[in-house]
């Protein structure tokens, strides 16, 4: 089998694995739909194995095959294939997302057991994954459109899967009409690259390319290149698209791990990557994404040091962390770029898991202010923490530190004014290593708090009133979660599967790409990216151990000076806090990212219908119908007069009618 | 012989069925005066036929004869009707279709 049918392959064992599990959950066991889920994703991840090594037995330069099954649409001119675009980029993604995803599944295995809906869960969760899957495999921008719509549905599903929790289904709406904004920039992406192409597939739109998109209309490929970015900001999460993500996090935690934090998100990075022909006829574009990649890692890593929801932090470093990768894809850092995309995957996955069973095990509470001492309580989970602090801060020898100093190694050697973006990102890995080891100080040392004492003592863990950790609310429990007995923190055996795999991983994965010695991504991806003159050029294996040694001493520094902080002097965090109490308030606030929006775009519209629903509707619409139907009735009253019922007076109307016509048409030819 | 002997004959009979279906009040007679009118009709299409001297006059008669026939089913139907309920035969107190 070739490399295509592989790749046909992995698409359709998610959407079987999601069909069955959701046609048949009345009869289905529980565990039986979660071996399905896991099966189904598991059997993609093989088959994304197999495509890589039918791909790799191909000589390099045609390392690259499309194939269609049928002809999507076809309507004058503008035919779209069902096909898919299997080459060593789109497999990469594949095997990161079945890969994550199959852990990921294996932790929910455990970690949703209690729930109500656990149906319901795996057949979105799958679903999910062949939506991520169509979205890297599709062949032509209009099937990358049908899985990018997809991915956003299963996140919303996903956000709001306590359907009964106000604060989620909110979130969820949040998430899904900021992503339908980017959807629609992608969309006139596509309709722009086919008015100027005549095509959508990808292949021939960069074949094209470089002879229409000429010094003379460059502005139009900026245009459309600019418009990818708003879809690949707002899927994300760069600002100003940002403010959905931290509201995502009301999902469920292998939710936020999954999709908010190792795959979906990232679908912005793939999209430019996968554009890279046309980023490159479009430098300023490309200097937009970079820019707006290292602002917004900037600004979330900020948020990232002051807020207390345990999974917020998180999620603001996801932001930080993605604004990195957009750096590297629009400098022209591709492989770092996906390197760090991988990593990412494997480190922030392991974080939330962890932090998931910390919240597990604090009876859903969120607050880090709350937690203490569990380095005693679970020390399994702690252990866990520990290692995705240490791989995201960029410990040396940890998978984050080789790519995150990958890519700002790149901004530094592309020299210029890009060795702002370098200066940048060690700043930004500054933050990341205070936010990091912030929550490891805070949740780990110390005496146990309450829910801590109880998991040492008794064994078990607390069994607390299920209330929303958003609002405090009294949480409706009819749909499932949190259940009497949810509470398994880090017990379960498919919990701790899932994430020592992820662990081992986040530990090691720094290995394939060590500068000068394997560069297995660089060497993988190169065929993707063979014709871009940016790939060609990369820093010599000295300048970047040189880079990894700055990296790794920032890093150093950071976890440093954030022991000294949280554990040499306890009271320095309230002093700093008193000191730069505006910027405190800023940082609290999310630089107010969420009033922005609601100022610049709820306000105006929500006023806008308020002017439709108190002006226009009952002053002209109801005007209009209202008016032409009163003159059809008052019209009708006058004619119905005439309407006698008499039979002979009918007859008597029509004759003086047609006698009428008749003379006059006599009288007109006399 | 001239078409206007004929076409004078046909207007008469027409005057005489119109006037009978105005101011007769029976429903048989009615329709009596409505088959007069149509017999009208058809003969003056057939003087023109005759005139032309080709047969598209006599088919339309034809098509008359069919139409005045099933005319004559649902009207008498509709006399029938009207005797087995006992309503008056009286087209004047039939008038409650009205505006």
């Amino acid at each position: 089998m070739n490399a295509a049918s592989w790749g046909w392959l992995v698409l359709l064992f998610p959407l079987l694995g999601s069909v069955v599990i959701g046609a048949t959950f009345r009869v289905l066991p529980a565990r039986a739909a979660g071996m399905i889920g896991i099966g189904a994703i598991a059997a993609a991840f093989a088959c994304g194995i197999a495509a890589v090594i039918s791909l790799q037995g191909e000589p390099a330069e045609s390392r690259h095959v499309a194939d269609s099954l049928w002809q999507y649409a076809s309507v004058g001119g503008f035919d779209i294939d069902l096909g898919i675009y299997v080459d060593p980029l789109s497999l990469f993604m594949v095997l990161v997302v079945t890969g994550v995803s199959t852990l990921i599944h294996i932790y929910s295995f455990s970690y949703m057991q209690s729930d109500a809906g656990y149906h319901r869960f795996f057949s979105y969760l799958n679903f999910f994954v062949f939506s991520m899957l169509l979205l890297v495999l599709a062949g032509n921008y209009v099937l990358l459109i049908v899985g990018w719509a997809f991915v956003g549905f299963a996140s919303y599903a996903l956000i709001s899967y306590w359907y009964r929790r106000e604060t989620a289904t909110r979130a969820g709406m949040k998430a899904f009409v900021i992503n339908v904004v980017g959807d629609i920039g992608l969309v006139l992406a596509a309709i722009l690259i086919f008015r100027e192409l005549g095509v959508v597939e990808y292949g021939a739109v960069f074949e094209r390319a470089p002879e229409v998109f000429t010094t003379t209309n460059e502005w139009t490929a900026v245009a459309i290149c600019l418009l990818l970015l708003v879809g690949a900001f707002a899927k994300s999460a760069q600002m100003p698209f940002h403010t959905w993500l931290a509201d995502a996090m009301e999902g469920p935690t292998p939710v936020s791990s999954l999709i908010h934090a190792a795959t979906m998100v990232t679908a912005g990075v793939y999209l430019v990557g996968r554009s890279h022909p046309l980023f490159e006829l479009a430098p300023a574009a490309a200097d937009v994404a970079a820019i707006v990649g290292v602002v917004t890692l900037l600004v979330a890593g900020t948020i990232a040091i002051v807020v207390t929801d345990l999974k917020r932090i998180i999620a603001y470093s996801t932001m930080s962390q993605i604004g990195y990768m957009f750096m590297a894809v629009g400098i022209g850092a591709y492989s770092a770029g996906f390197f760090h995309l991988m990593t990412h995957a494997f480190f922030k996955a392991l974080l939330f898991m962890a932090a998931g069973s910390v919240i597990a095990a604090m009876a859903n509470m969120q607050n880090i202010d709350k937690m203490k001492g569990f380095y005693k309580a679970m020390p399994f989970t702690a252990a866990m923490l520990i290692i995705g602090a240490l791989a995201l801060s960029g410990f040396p020898g940890t998978s984050g530190w080789f790519s995150k100093d990958e890519i700002i190694d790149f901004a530094a050697f592309r020299g210029g004014w890009y060795e702002v973006l370098a200066i940048a990102g060690y700043i930004g890995a500054f933050m990341t290593a205070i936010y990091s080891f912030r929550i490891i100080f805070r949740v780990l040392p110390g005496p146990p708090c309450e829910e801590a004492r109880h998991l040492i003592e008794t064994g078990h863990v607390v069994h607390g009133e299920p209330v929303n950790p958003a609002t405090g609310g009294q949480e409706d429990t009819e749909v499932g979660y949190p259940g009497e007995d949810h509470h398994i923190a880090e017990q379960a055996p498919g919990m701790k599967v899932g994430m020592s795999v992820l662990a081992f991983l986040a530990l090691v994965g720094g290995l394939v790409q060590i500068p000068g010695v394997t560069e297995v991504i660089t060497h993988f991806l190169e065929p993707t990216f063979e014709d871009s003159p940016l790939a060609a050029m990369h820093p010599t294996a000295a300048e970047a151990w040189k880079g990894l040694a700055k990296g790794g001493a920032i890093a150093l520094v950071g976890i440093a000076f954030t022991w000294w902080l949280y554990i040499g002097r306890p009271s320095m965090p309230e002093t700093l806090r008193r000191t730069f109490r505006p910027l405190h308030t800023l940082f609290v606030n999310k630089w107010y990212g969420d009033e922005i929006v609601d100022f610049l775009v709820v306000r105006p519209f929500l006023g806008l219908g308020r002017f439709a629903d108190r002006v226009f509707e009952p002053f002209v619409i109801n005007g209009l119908t209202g008016g032409t139907m009163s003159v059809v009735r008052s019209a009708g009253g006058a004619v119905r007069e005439i309407q006698t019922g008499m039979v002979r007076g009918y007859a008597l109307l029509m004759l003086s009618g047609i006698v009428g016509i008749a003379l006059y048409f006599l009288i007109r030819s006399i | 012989m001239a078409i206007e002997w004929f076409l004078v004959l046909s207007a008469l009979l027409f005057t005489v069925g119109f006037t009978g279906v105005l101011v007769r009040r029976n429903p048989v007679v009615i329709l009596l005066c409505l088959e007069l009118m149509l017999s009208a009709g058809a003969l003056a299409l057939i003087s023109f036929s005759r005139l032309h001297g080709d047969g598209d006059g006599q088919v339309f008669v034809l098509m008359v004869l069919v139409v005045a026939a099933c005319e004559v089913v649902v009207g008498l139907g509709l006399v029938v009707a009207m005797f087995r309920r006992r309503i008056p035969l009286d087209v004047d107190a039939m008038k409650e279709l009205k505006g």
